[in-house]
């Protein structure tokens, strides 16, 4: 079938089981609240649009809290009003899913042009020394593939995940084919087993991520926002506080594997890897066949999960990789990360930029040519 | 790559243009069976800004999803025609709406008027798209014209199918004089017979 971006977006929350959406439409995300209004009504969920993307996210932590698998969708000026929220389900450890399509910033911006501009917002927008986990798509097929794992991860590390789309790949329509016996995991967050007065809702645990009980099934307990213990209460002794923030980094540094995601193509051999993410990581594998018909060894690193920043993959490239390209529609995020990874060892180039049009391969290809 | 044909739709907001591009997407990709993929670029304004939409066909999975080299152009005003044409590859296909391109920029373009078409024969202008898709399907080997009439039909609201079917037809009809209007050109221009210059 012919899929938008956004339509996919939809799909595959409820596939995943979202049954909640509240949102403040926003070019150009809106058509995943549109699909939803219409969609959700169908399966006995729940859309509201509320009056701004504050109260969005809000009315999302709390249908979360109440057991329901919930969702946002927004672009940049939305996504900086949910920042305050977003730093709340991380500390009471709510799972939601945030989409954010990136348009070009900052402030109202461009609307309607595309950008990659939230990359470093989306890790550490929200304040205070926190783990967060963000994704990206750069097909019809991932946007759904990707939102299905967003509500999985968000479920499993009780954390809310950001899926970080570009204006392309959010409003471009492509033939996706779905197979009607295919297999897709869903996952559903862990809930208590003990009965409710010996529950400790924030009680560490080996993978770090504490059963969570739904609102209203008996299970009373404290959420707030300030740093609490175990019991879920205010606390300011060290001994809880230290623990407990460790606990949070520590449920996400310890599932790398289960959490990053990339894609290696033709990298085995490459003497030059472009790393890239979102629409530009499809101009960038143009422009690796292109090379490749040139006789160039070239590669790409497209990158699914964003954050946490997946360093074992440009290691991997790293290790045939003399030059590496990071082409990029902002001024230069990812690939500040690649070079803290590459510590010197290859050449690291940039291309950046920020004019509200997608990069071409031809840019990609002449930017990799100067290289040579 | 070999079998990548690229279409951009070019005209401004309120033609239709994003709405065209969806419809032959789906034309090309559900109906005809092809890879495809439709992206858009348009400004903030509801109505009167620039609006682009381009469409990219396959017969394997699409990489880069916008036009670099358009093998076909259809333009719905001056402006896109202007802007995009040189865009376009060399043997590539011009079509344009001549009730607003007046000035062509090659004597190979088809000028239809898709808008006056629609104003005088059906007295709505919203049709104009449809008419353009028409003549798309008889003017590029892209697409059949029974996989438009398809797509057209699953997108278009309830209760307009008949419009829409005989603005397509009406489209198809356009496009064929086009063609042999063109046909006429081509051979008085590249080759003049003896009979022409008996005739002196």
């Amino acid at each position: 079938m012919l899929l938008q971006g956004n339509e996919a977006i939809a799909e595959g929350a409820l596939r995943a089981g979202c049954r909640f959406f509240a949102g403040y439409p926003i070019t150009p995300a809106t058509e995943i609240s549109e699909v939803l209004s219409v969609r959700l009504p169908q399966v006995d969920g729940t859309f509201i649009q509320m009056e701004d993307e504050i109260a969005s996210l809000g009315a999302v932590i709390g249908a979360s809290l109440a057991g329901v698998k919930a969702m946002t969708a927004t672009s940049g000026p939305g996504f900086s009003l949910m920042q305050e929220n977003l730093g709340f389900a991380i500390i009471a450890e709510i799972p939601c899913v945030i989409v954010n399509v990136m348009r070009g910033g900052p402030s109202t911006g461009l609307p309607t042009f595309p950008a990659q501009g939230d990359v470093m917002q989306a890790r550490w927008g929200t304040h205070g020394d926190h783990p967060i986990i963000v994704l990206s798509a750069s097909t019809v097929r991932e946007c759904y593939d990707m939102t299905i794992r967003a509500f999985n991860l968000s479920e499993r590390f009780r954390i809310p995940v950001i899926l970080l789309i570009d204006e392309v790949v959010a409003h471009m329509r492509e033939k996706v084919i779905f197979f009607e016996d295919e297999k897709i995991e869903i996952f559903n967050r862990i809930k208590p087993t003990m009965p409710p007065e010996w529950y400790i809702p924030y009680e560490d645990t080996p993978s770090g991520v504490p059963p969570m009980a739904n609102f209203g099934e008996g299970y009373r307990y404290h959420v707030t926002g300030l740093t609490h213990d175990i019991r879920g209460f205010p606390t300011s002794r060290p001994d809880e506080i230290g623990p407990f923030i460790a606990r949070l980094h520590r449920k996400i540094s310890s599932h790398f594997s289960e959490i990053q995601m990339a894609e290696f193509f033709l990298t085995d051999d490459a003497e030059m890897t472009i790393i890239a993410y979102g629409c530009v990581a499809r101009s960038a594998r143009r422009a690796v066949i292109e090379a490749r018909e040139k006789g160039h060894r070239v590669g790409l690193l497209k990158l699914m999960t964003l954050w946490p920043f997946m360093r074992n993959a440009v290691e991997r490239v790293l290790q045939t990789a003399k030059v590496l390209l990071v082409p990029e529609m902002n001024m230069g995020q990812i690939s500040r990360e690649v070079k803290r990874v590459n510590q010197g060892v290859a050449k690291v180039l940039t291309l950046n930029k920020v004019d509200g049009t997608i990069i071409t391969p031809s840019e990609i290809l002449s930017r990799l040519e100067e290289a040579l | 790559m070999g079998s990548r044909y690229e279409i951009r739709l070019g005209g401004s907001g309120g033609q239709g243009i994003i709405l065209m591009g969806i419809i032959l997407a789906e034309a090309v990709g559900i109906y005809d069976g092809k890879w495809v993929a439709q992206t858009q670029s348009y400004g903030p304004e509801a109505r009167g800004g620039s609006s682009k939409s381009e469409v990219i066909v396959s017969d394997e999975e699409i990489d880069y999803p916008k036009a670099m080299k358009p093998d076909l152009l259809l333009a719905m005003n001056q402006k896109s025609c202007d802007e995009f044409y040189p865009d376009l590859k060399p043997d590539g296909i011009l079509i344009v709406d001549s009730t607003f391109v007046t000035q062509v920029p090659t004597p190979r373009a088809y000028q239809i008027p898709f808008t006056r078409i629609a104003r005088e024969k059906f007295k709505r202008e919203v049709v104009a798209n449809i008419i353009a898709l028409g003549a798309l399907s008889q003017l590029s080997p892209i697409v059949s014209a029974r996989a438009i009439e398809e797509a057209v039909l699953k997108r278009v609201p309830k209760g307009t199918e008949r419009l829409n079917r005989e603005a397509l037809r009406a489209g198809i009809a356009a496009a064929r004089k086009a063609k042999r209007e063109m046909a006429k050109v081509e051979i008085s221009s590249e080759n003049p017979g003896e009979d022409l210059f008996d005739s002196y």
